[in-house]
């Protein structure tokens, strides 16, 4: 049995037919080409396949493509406007945050839902917020640098 | 960051932390790796594993699963008469798939190809297999204990070809491998010492997690090979797919896109073989993706049980050291021999020692395959030996800092018989990083600091070559052979040819891991690209400068005067750049200039090892004694890296390292079953480290100009991890007065250790 349903990913429409049991991740990558987001444990462990889904940051792996219908989808793919640079993203290339890459859509996406819900963490909070997220290379400490950066550059940009 | 430079100023971009070339790519989602890929008419490939560690296979029917619509192909070794199906660059041991026998749960039996991947899972369930089980050995004291099950029954292959100066000594028929380091009176030495230290070490079988899983496309076409594979070595994997598939090595081509880490768990061939034969079977390209949990039983780090003694006179100077090292190496070779070699090399620190008498042998076992990772050896001794030198230390009443400085080689002094002369300055080394810990202060009460140091003969084998292309525009390609792993080589090795030719930045690009486009590289591992590449590239572009100046003698100034001048040459005072030489001498407006770079064990590279890798961490820790739980207060790393090329790039490798041992010291470990199961085969039980666990870190980089590299650097990126372990014991010691014998430093073992000291304390039992 397939379902049409529409996805709303990174404010565009994408009409999609789909079996039930398919994963959003499998949808995004598979389907729409979105490649950003990674397939890393495929079990809510890494972080690495995480998007925003109506603004909360959710491993699209262990979640049923046919839940995000109606809703908005974020990936990483989205976060820049055209070639500008998200905050996040400028702050993760000063501050050493990114080595290779494979954690680092899924840091982003977190570290975006982190900071709308927290515009001022401390650094216990931004550790707190990123520890469902893994990172093998960088030993955190760009990535925690470059989230305090960014917190600071988008409260004066307010 | 803390930079301390002792060194020449060298020319721009060099030294200078320039943004990552991959960064946009990578924070965009744009950045393409081998997972993300996919080819026209692709099928999906799944692989039934052995539920046994140990065992005979006596049948294996998969009519059922190729009767399932969607499944093209159902492969084991009985389909493959026409491949040579055992590989390994050391010993060919390992069959791509298992041929008669499994050694180890979860090793590859069958696999199927269909058009989807859940065809593919589905099809698994309906091939049917019966084993015959035989007697397991997970350990390497049961491996080597009489009647012990035997896992290679026929000698494997020995491959010295790729390296390996002495031939592989098998003593029993379960030791893979065996290697050495002697010399000096030893029996004297120990007969002479005021003070002889004693004791068993234990390093865990760790896992490098790499968080892309292991991941190839093979695709057949025009007679030949195309691979896509998530590995570091391209050159060394399309060596045994030539092998296997009696292939010219000019047929086949192995392309790396992005890697999502490596540390040496992606260095040499895994499953590109194995990918490579289903897609010869299935006819279509075929992509193999195994999951996390399908990684660990991939390839893991070499477990170790290590026996030390050191001899010391009473002022704390080294005699003597004696080491027997059994490495856990699971069911095949891979790497293990070599980092045998290294653990043997390593053991012995950075010290001065009259004599020396080290055996470390790797031994089969019934566990998934071990091979390199990160620090190579170096860990397993160094966590055994530097904890003794802090033995010694407190039992002769002299600081720990200062048995350290009375033992290590001075710079220039060799640490044993013909190797290259030390690179590095280590008092220096250990003073900075004592300054860091604010070492001559006291130590707040319940914690304990430790400074460890380590030293690795890294860099591998010196075979690497560069082309450096310069276009009709003066623009400037660059091909070598070096993977990006998520180290910045791509951007580091870009600096090189940007200072080399008077470029900017922007002027320059870089092609890398592809064996037909890109010229040849042996290995990216043993922290070598930036010092081997570097001079390759360095090389390559002398050859391209001195052609050019050749061809604007011939046609810019008529076979007269021409003098080099920053980015180009001087004819009668006017400047040319190189753009305008290429277009000049080809008489158009096309054409390039080809320089080669060729580095191989000559001139600079005639000693061994290429270079010294040097770890120095210290550390400080209190121990919550209810618990066991220890916390690590802060972190220092000196990072002896001669020049810095891109001074973030290199202190990210420090911190990450430094992690990475860290995880190890205080988490990490697979654990095995005697029965051979693996009990902790995912991310939920194998705990790495998390953002919330990271200590307040101190990375200082120490740039004194003195490694055989370009501008004088020298390799970094492993040095950080390999004293982390014996940091942190030392530490705790010092805090609580317990000596940690096994890694990792679990809340458990660490609360029994301090009930072993108190043993009237309430909680016991």
């Amino acid at each position: 049995m397939r379902y049409l349903v529409t996805l709303q990913v990174n404010r565009t429409s994408y009409p999609v037919e789909l079996e039930v049991g398919r994963t959003l991740l499998s949808v995004l990558r598979g389907e729409l080409g979105l490649t950003g987001s990674k397939e890393g444990c495929d079990d809510s462990e890494c972080g690495a396949c995480m998007v925003l889904i109506d603004g909360r940051p959710v491993n699209s792996c262990s979640y049923l493509a046919l839940q995000a219908a109606g809703r908005q989808i974020t990936t990483v793919e989205g976060l820049a406007s055209g070639t500008k640079l998200h905050p996040l993203q400028q702050a993760f290339l000063e501050h050493g945050a990114v080595q290779c890459g494979f954690c680092t859509p899924g840091m982003l996406i977190s570290a975006t839902a982190l900071l709308a819900a927290n515009p001022d963490p401390t650094e216990d909070e931004i550790r707190a917020g990123l520890s469902g997220n893994l990172c093998r290379c960088t030993g955190y400490v760009g990535i925690v640098a470059a989230v305090r950066s960014a917190a600071a550059e988008l409260a004066n940009a307010d | 960051m803390r930079r301390v430079t002792t060194r020449a100023t060298p020319p721009s971009p060099i030294g200078e932390s320039v943004p990552r070339r991959d960064g946009i790519a990578k924070v965009t989602g744009a950045a393409r790796f081998t997972s993300d890929l996919s080819v026209p008419g692709m099928a999906w490939a799944k692989i039934l594993r052995s539920p046994y560690p140990h065992a005979r296979i006596s049948s294996i029917d998969t009519a059922a699963a190729l009767a399932l619509p969607g499944v093209i192909a159902a492969v084991s070794a009985a389909d493959l008469a026409d491949v040579e199906l055992y590989y390994g660059h050391a010993l060919a041991d390992h069959p791509l798939i298992a041929h008669g026998v499994v050694r180890y749960g979860g090793e590859p039996v069958v696999g199927i190809v269909a058009e989807d991947p859940a065809t593919a899972e589905e099809a698994l369930a309906l091939v049917s297999v019966e084993y015959d089980p035989l007697p397991v050995v997970t350990t390497v004291e049961a491996a080597l204990a009489p009647g012990a099950p035997i896992l290679h029954e026929r000698e494997a292959e020995q491959r010295p070809q790729r390296g390996f100066e002495e031939a592989i000594e098998r003593d029993h028929p379960n030791v893979c491998s065996s290697s050495t380091q002697r010399w000096g009176d030893i029996d004297a030495a120990f007969a002479g010492a005021d003070l002889v230290v004693e004791g068993d070490f234990r390093y865990p079988i760790s896992y490098a997690y790499a968080m892309e899983p292991y991941t190839a496309i093979a695709h057949w076409s025009d007679g030949g090979l195309t691979v896509w594979s998530s590995c570091q070595h391209p050159f060394m994997v399309r060596d045994d797919l030539a092998r296997c598939f009696h292939l010219p090595l000019s047929a086949v081509r192995v392309i790396v896109p992005y890697v999502g880490g490596g540390y040496g768990s992606k260095s040499y061939t895994k499953i590109e073989p194995l990918t490579a034969a289903l897609a010869l079977r299935a006819d279509r390209p075929v992509k193999l993706a195994l999951s996390i949990e399908e990684s660990i039983l991939t390839t893991r780090g070499d477990g170790a049980v290590v026996h030390i003694a050191s001899a010391f006179d009473g002022d704390g100077r080294l005699r003597g050291r004696r080491a027997e090292i059994l490495l856990n190496t699971g069911a095949y070779a891979e790497n293990s021999p070599l980092v045998g070699r290294k653990a043997a090399n390593r053991i012995c620190g950075p010290y001065r020692i009259p004599a020396v008498d080290v055996t470390c042998r790797a031994i089969y076992t019934n566990t998934s395959p071990a091979s390199s990772f990160r620090g190579f050896g170096a860990p397993q001794g160094i966590f055994a030996g530097e904890s003794q030198m802090d033995e010694a230390a407190e039992r002769l009443g002299i600081d720990p800092l200062e048995i350290r400085r009375r033992n290590v080689v001075r710079p220039g002094e060799a640490l044993w018989s013909k190797a290259r002369g030390m690179d590095a300055d280590l008092d220096a080394d250990l003073l900075l990083a004592a300054d860091a810990l604010a070492w001559d202060t006291p130590a707040r009460p319940g914690r304990g600091r430790a400074i460890c140091i380590s030293a690795s003969d890294a860099g591998s084998e010196p075979v690497t070559t560069s082309l450096l292309r310069v276009h009709a525009d003066g623009s400037v390609t660059v091909t070598v052979g070096s993977t990006e792993i998520g180290q910045g080589s791509s951007t580091v090795l870009a600096q090189i040819a940007a200072a080399e030719m008077d470029l900017p930045l922007d002027r320059v690009h870089l092609l890398q891991s592809d064996t037909t486009a890109a010229s040849y590289d042996r290995s990216t591992g043993a922290s070598r690209t930036t010092t081997l590449v570097g001079l390759a590239i360095q090389a390559a572009a002398r050859d391209a400068r001195s052609q050019l100046l050749e061809w604007a003698r011939d046609a810019l100034a008529g076979g007269g005067t021409v003098e080099p001048a920053k980015g180009g040459v001087l004819v009668a005072g006017v400047h040319h750049d190189w753009g305008a030489i290429v277009r000049a001498w080809f008489a158009g407006a096309g054409g390039e200039v080809v320089g080669r770079g060729y580095l191989r064990r000559a001139g600079s590279m005639t000693a061994m090892p290429p270079f010294w890798e040097i770890g120095c961490v210290g550390a400080e820790v209190s121990v919550d004694e209810e618990t066991g739980q220890i916390r690590v207060e802060r972190l220092v790393t000196v990072g002896d890296v001669g020049c810095a090329i891109n001074p973030q790039l290199v202190e990210s490798q420090d911190v990450g390292a430094a992690i990475m041992g860290l995880g190890i010291a205080l988490s990490e470990e697979l654990v095995y079953t005697p029965e051979g199961s693996l009990l902790n085969g995912n991310l939920v039980e194998y705990r790495v480290p998390r953002a919330s666990d990271i200590p307040p870190f101190t990375a200082i980089l120490a740039e004194r100009g003195d490694g055989v590299g370009v501008y004088g650097a020298k390799g970094g990126g492993e040095g950080a991890l390999n004293p982390v372990a014996a940091a942190v014991a030392n530490a705790v010691r010092r805090a609580t007065g317990i000596r940690l014998h096994e890694a990792p430093f679990t809340p458990e073992r660490v609360w029994r250790a301090l009930r072993e000291r108190d043993p009237g304390r309430e909680g016991d039992g």
